[in-house]
């Protein structure tokens, strides 16, 4: 993958006395100090970031932190004071107008929190609006509109004046104004905060199935991290102008860079996040196939207390379970191989299944849950117990505890 | 009257030497007012009253409509047609020029943060000059007659358009402008296809306050001799003639409706 935005120590200050507000940065002074003694607000604070080709890179904050400001340092919609941007290899903060015109009309696309769209028009001039300021003729950019309109999902709807639209439809013209130029980048900045939550889920969705077919550099603003999970690729994290983690959204949920991103990451579903591969056991007890008879399978079984083991080949295919009955019956019968006591038709998992999606599992199984790859090849095993512990956020000794009550009740 | 002394220097030497500019704006005037004058005068009285009607009925309605016809009627039998067409016609013209140079003027302050802090002020102080006020340095410059009329008449129209038409371009929502500009519209682009556009309503409200303010001061300039309506009220003030001031009163009151009316109703959808 290809680098798509690169920005390289930028910072954006407002107010007067910025020299001395940017000398106070490289000296490390926070931003309320810095406020305080120039009178200047720092919005983004030294920023270095690239967004690949074809991601989804959304950027997360409270407000204030400096989103928008950021995000409009990308098409210049805000000038920064230190920095450069680049979009592939041009250097956006060196354009002059007409390079910067042209850069905007055919690259790089908005959509905006409160929609911006022109009241007094109907969706379809609205949706063609991008490519009318390019000077396309009427015939053409209405042909492109009609296909971006059937795209979001607006058929039907073209003549309608926007004004007369729902928030959720307003949405989807600004979303199709954005597509209609066949932009690379899209700039989205808090595109679905202003629509109710069912609205919401549902354009997040429909993004993403279009995502899928577009492969467009998404940058996607959001103060909320259950939408930061579900759109993003990676997501940078900012707080007072500066990002404090970059990271893909397990590793931002698993391992927060510090107490603010914890603070986020402390109200989120985490099995709505969290992966079989972040919970599993990687080096479980294994019975080999062509190595490992009855007798040492049982040694395995009762030195680590086990009733089940994964059945491997040598290079580690996962072939089933044996349990322990059918390895005392085997031995008892005298047999030297353990294959004809494989049970082979049990639940597999990949590594990136959710934890949520792996929940309905247990009804079925009271053992280990396999976790492998294409190959079958066994990466590890997630426990139920652990399953359980990820899920409610309890850790094993307060599940066993629990257990115990409900015995003794 | 020492200072009147001075000033009378001052505007002497002024028309002296920049009698050309005087000229100039006295000839554009001039001909605008006497073109559209002949223009009302020329066509037919029923043709005229056709017209109003008919655009009353199209753009407002039965009821203005049905208003507009009875009150051109009455003022066709009541014997002050010429009159008020002269009227309409220094109307039209002071407004035209009114409104040509207003609304750049309102366009250029909102788009200029210098510009607005140097009008608004000055636009304060005009409105709050009684009316006549206006008339003097119109005489003093172009002398008596209907040019001096229309001259108060246009700088006197002048401040609503202005004030209103940039207030319209500051009230288009930030965020419409941010779009607009991020999908690389050039300033004119953004002028012409969204600020104007969506600032139109209110635009159109200055064009009607600056309509029927240059009503009232062209009956007030019959004082420095432009024709029309105001000629005959003032007759009818000076001379006693109470049924006569009343009569061409209520001529301008319905001038003054007809012509409110029809511009009010411009900008909205026939309903
Ligand atoms: N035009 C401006 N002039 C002065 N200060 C500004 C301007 N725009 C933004 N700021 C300041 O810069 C900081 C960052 O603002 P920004 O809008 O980027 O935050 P944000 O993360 O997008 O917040 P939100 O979630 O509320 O949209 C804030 O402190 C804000 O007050
Ligand atoms: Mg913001």
């Amino acid at each position: 993958m290809s680098n798509k935005i690169t920005i390289e120590n930028l910072s954006i200050i407002f107010g007067k006395n910025k020299s001395k507000a940017i000398k106070m940065i490289k000296d490390g002074i926070s931003k309320d100090e810095i406020l305080s003694k120039t009178e200047c607000n720092v919005a983004v604070r030294n920023v270095n970031l690239t967004i690949q080709q074809g991601e989804i890179y959304v950027v997360m904050g409270l407000s204030g932190s400096g989103k928008s400001t950021l995000l409009r340092s990308i098409n210049r919609l805000i000038d920064p004071t230190v920095g450069k941007v680049f979009v592939d290899d041009l250097e956006i903060t060196k354009m002059n107008d007409k390079e910067l015109l042209n850069i905007r009309r055919k690259e790089l696309s908005m959509v905006f929190q409160h929609f911006g769209l022109l009241p007094h028009r109907s969706v379809m001039s609205n949706v063609a609006f991008g490519l009318e300021l390019q000077g396309q003729g009427k015939v053409q950019r209405n042909k492109h509109a009609i296909e971006t309109i059937d795209m979001v999902g607006l058929k039907g709807y073209e003549d309608q004046k926007v004004g007369e639209l729902s928030g959720g439809m307003q949405q989807r013209v600004g979303l199709a104004r954005g597509l209609a130029n066949n932009p690379e980048v899209l700039l989205m900045d808090e595109a679905f905060s202003a629509l109710d939550p069912l609205i919401r889920a549902q354009m997040q969705d429909e993004l993403l199935l279009l995502q899928e077919k577009m492969k467009k550099t998404i940058v996607f603003i959001t103060h909320d991290l259950e939408e930061a999970i579900k759109l993003g690729d990676r997501i940078a994290i900012m707080k007072d102008g500066e990002v404090v983690q970059i990271g893909t959204p397990e590793e931002i949920v698993t391992n927060p860079a510090n107490d603010y991103v914890e603070s986020f990451v402390e109200k989120v579903d985490r099995s709505r996040i969290s992966t079989a591969s972040s919970i599993m056991f990687s080096k479980p007890k294994m019975a080999r196939l062509s190595k490992d008879g009855p007798s040492l399978v049982l040694k395995t079984m009762r030195e680590s207390g086990l009733k089940v083991l994964p059945v491997v080949r040598t290079n580690r295919t996962f072939l089933g379970f044996i349990h322990i009955e059918d390895v005392v019956k085997l031995k008892n019968e005298g047999l030297n191989t353990i294959e004809s006591a494989i049970k082979e038709s049990v639940m597999c998992v990949a590594p990136d299944t959710l934890i949520q999606d792996m929940l309905p599992l247990l009804s079925k199984t009271n053992h280990d849950i396999p976790v492998v790859d294409e190959s079958n090849f066994l990466l590890g095993v997630v426990s139920p117990t652990s399953l359980i512990a990820e899920t409610t956020g309890k850790n094993k000794v307060e599940i066993n505890s629990i257990i115990q009550k409900a015995i003794d009740l | 009257m020492i200072l009147g002394e001075y000033i009378e220097d001052g505007i002497n030497w002024l028309t002296k030497n920049f009698s050309g500019v005087f000229d100039g704006i006295s000839s554009v005037v001039g001909t605008l007012v006497s073109g559209i004058e002949a223009f009302w005068l020329w066509t037919p009285f029923y043709i005229v009253i056709a017209l109003f009607t008919a655009l009353a009925f199209w753009k407002a309605g039965k009821s203005t409509a049905l208003f507009t016809l009875l009150g051109l009627v009455y003022i066709y039998f009541a014997g002050f047609w010429d009159e008020t067409m002269q009227t309409l016609a220094l109307v039209l013209a002071s407004a035209i020029m009114a409104l040509a140079m207003g609304i750049p003027l309102g366009i250029w302050s909102a788009k200029n943060k210098t510009v607005h802090k140097i009008i608004r002020p000055i636009l304060d102080f005009m409105q709050t000059m009684p009316a006549f006020v206006y008339l003097i340095p119109a005489v003093l410059f172009f002398g008596l007659g209907t040019v001096p009329g229309a001259f108060a008449t246009i700088i006197f129209a002048m401040p609503p358009v202005v004030r209103l038409t940039t207030l319209g371009i500051l009230q288009v929502p930030e965020d419409i402008v941010e779009a607009t500009t991020a999908f690389g519209a050039t300033p004119k682009q953004l002028l012409f296809k969204v600020q104007i556009p969506l600032a139109m309503p209110t635009i159109l409200a200055g064009i009607n306050q600056t309509i029927m303010m240059a009503l009232s001061m062209v009956v007030i300039a019959s004082m420095i001799g432009a024709k029309g309506l105001g000629v005959i009220v003032l007759q009818g003030i000076s001379q006693l003639k109470i049924g006569l001031g009343f009569e061409s009163g209520l001529a301008v009151v319905l001038l003054a409706i007809i012509l409110d009316r029809i511009t009010q109703s411009l900008g909205k959808k026939k309903g």
